[in-house]
């Protein structure tokens, strides 16, 4: 069964559509990138999986459930931006997860922060951007849950971190998990994915395996995002 | 040997060539064990499924053999390790002597410059193309 299902998932802000009859299904085992430009709809249909949003119409199932407590408990996300308070120190943080989380590592959380000399007692507020994000990053893979949402996790760090936090992703997530990574970098996610799914303007363009497209097309996923999205 | 790969070519199809690679080098000896799919797919940076698919493929042309608990091993038939080195050297060959001919070498001319290449050089050139591969 899929663990990701859209059924003509639409979702209007007032009178914008972000998001307009959306089909679309993740299978276990699979790491996918969800891919478009700027303000396609990759968050929106992120928020709506976690359950932070409700759709407008159509239907979108969390391992065969509408979204809720029971999912939620299922699903591992990472927001674009922090929701963690800059007061915390690691510790608290970790504590937090514990708390929420049923299904989160703690050992493994304090092993992975140490293997990066971060301390238990830093301060969110006193780490680099890059650092935060790793932590958060951290946090969030150290759960054993059966789908993870990753929205632009290598967004804003340097080509370093990125390959640590993909590393990481791929070291870590579930074998019969799903991944979602949304992200407009796909070269540097490309060599990590099973498939991809282009989005535009609140509309599927197109989904593949990457082993199809470069088969078929001969070309990089990255160049022909290019193409298909051309301005 | 760093870990590169073409961006237009399917992944699995470059790691069975760069795995093939690094069998006849001798960095993964014959009969050795392999690392876990997961940690080999960290290493290089790739998906776990992509690896899995990779070292697939290298089973079938029985090159690693899977056991069931213990993990996967790199085959210890030296003999067939030693026919895949011949035939990717052949392949380099061809490959050269198509350039050669190219620029308008036949046999003989290339023979003859081997001749009169210093022993340090062949070296050097040798370990580029190593770091190139």
């Amino acid at each position: 069964m899929a663990i990701l299902e859209c059924k003509a998932l639409t979702k209007r802000y007032s009178t914008k559509e972000a998001l307009a009859s959306v089909d679309l299904k993740v299978e276990p085992g699979r790491i996918v990138g969800l891919l478009g430009p700027n303000g396609s709809g990759k968050t929106t249909l992120i928020k709506l999986a976690s359950g932070l949003l409700t759709p407008t119409l159509g239907q979108i199932l969390v391992d065969g459930r509408v979204p809720g407590p029971a999912t939620k408990a299922l699903v591992s996300y990472l927001p674009e931006r922090t929701y963690l308070s800059d007061w915390m120190k690691v510790k608290d943080v970790i504590d937090f997860f514990a708390d929420f989380y049923a299904d989160f590592d703690r050992v493994k959380a304090l092993e992975m922060l140490a293997r990066l000399e971060i301390g238990t007692g830093d301060r969110l507020k006193t780490m680099s951007k890059g650092t935060r994000e790793k932590v958060q990053l951290i946090l969030v893979m150290s759960r054993a849950a059966k789908l993870y949402l990753l929205d632009e996790p290598i967004g804003g760090v340097d080509p370093a971190a990125r390959d640590y936090i993909l590393e990481t992703i791929i070291g870590n997530y579930c074998e019969d998990a799903a991944v979602m990574i949304s992200t407009h970098l796909i070269s540097d996610v490309e060599k990590v994915l099973d498939d991809v799914i282009f989005i535009a303007s609140g509309r599927i363009a197109l989904t593949s395996s990457v082993d199809d497209i470069r088969e078929e097309q001969g070309k990089s996923v990255d160049t022909l995002f290019r193409e298909v999205f051309k301005c | 040997m760093a870990w590169d790969f073409e961006t237009d070519r399917p992944i699995y199809v470059q790691l069975v060539e760069q795995i093939q690679l690094r069998i006849v080098a001798g960095e993964y000896p014959a009969g050795s064990r392999l690392p876990a799919v997961r940690e080999l797919a960290a290493e290089v940076s790739v998906n776990p499924n992509t690896m899995q698919k990779a070292l697939g493929e290298l089973e079938r042309m029985d090159l690693v053999r899977s056991q069931r608990t213990s993990g996967r091993f790199i085959t210890e038939d030296v003999n067939k390790i030693r026919m895949i080195k011949e035939n990717l050297a052949r392949e380099q060959l061809a490959r050269f002597l198509e350039q050669m001919q190219a620029i308008g070498y036949n046999r003989e001319d290339i023979l003859r410059l081997l001749e009169t290449l210093p022993e340090n050089e062949t070296k050097g050139e040798e370990t580029d193309g190593h770091s190139g591969m």
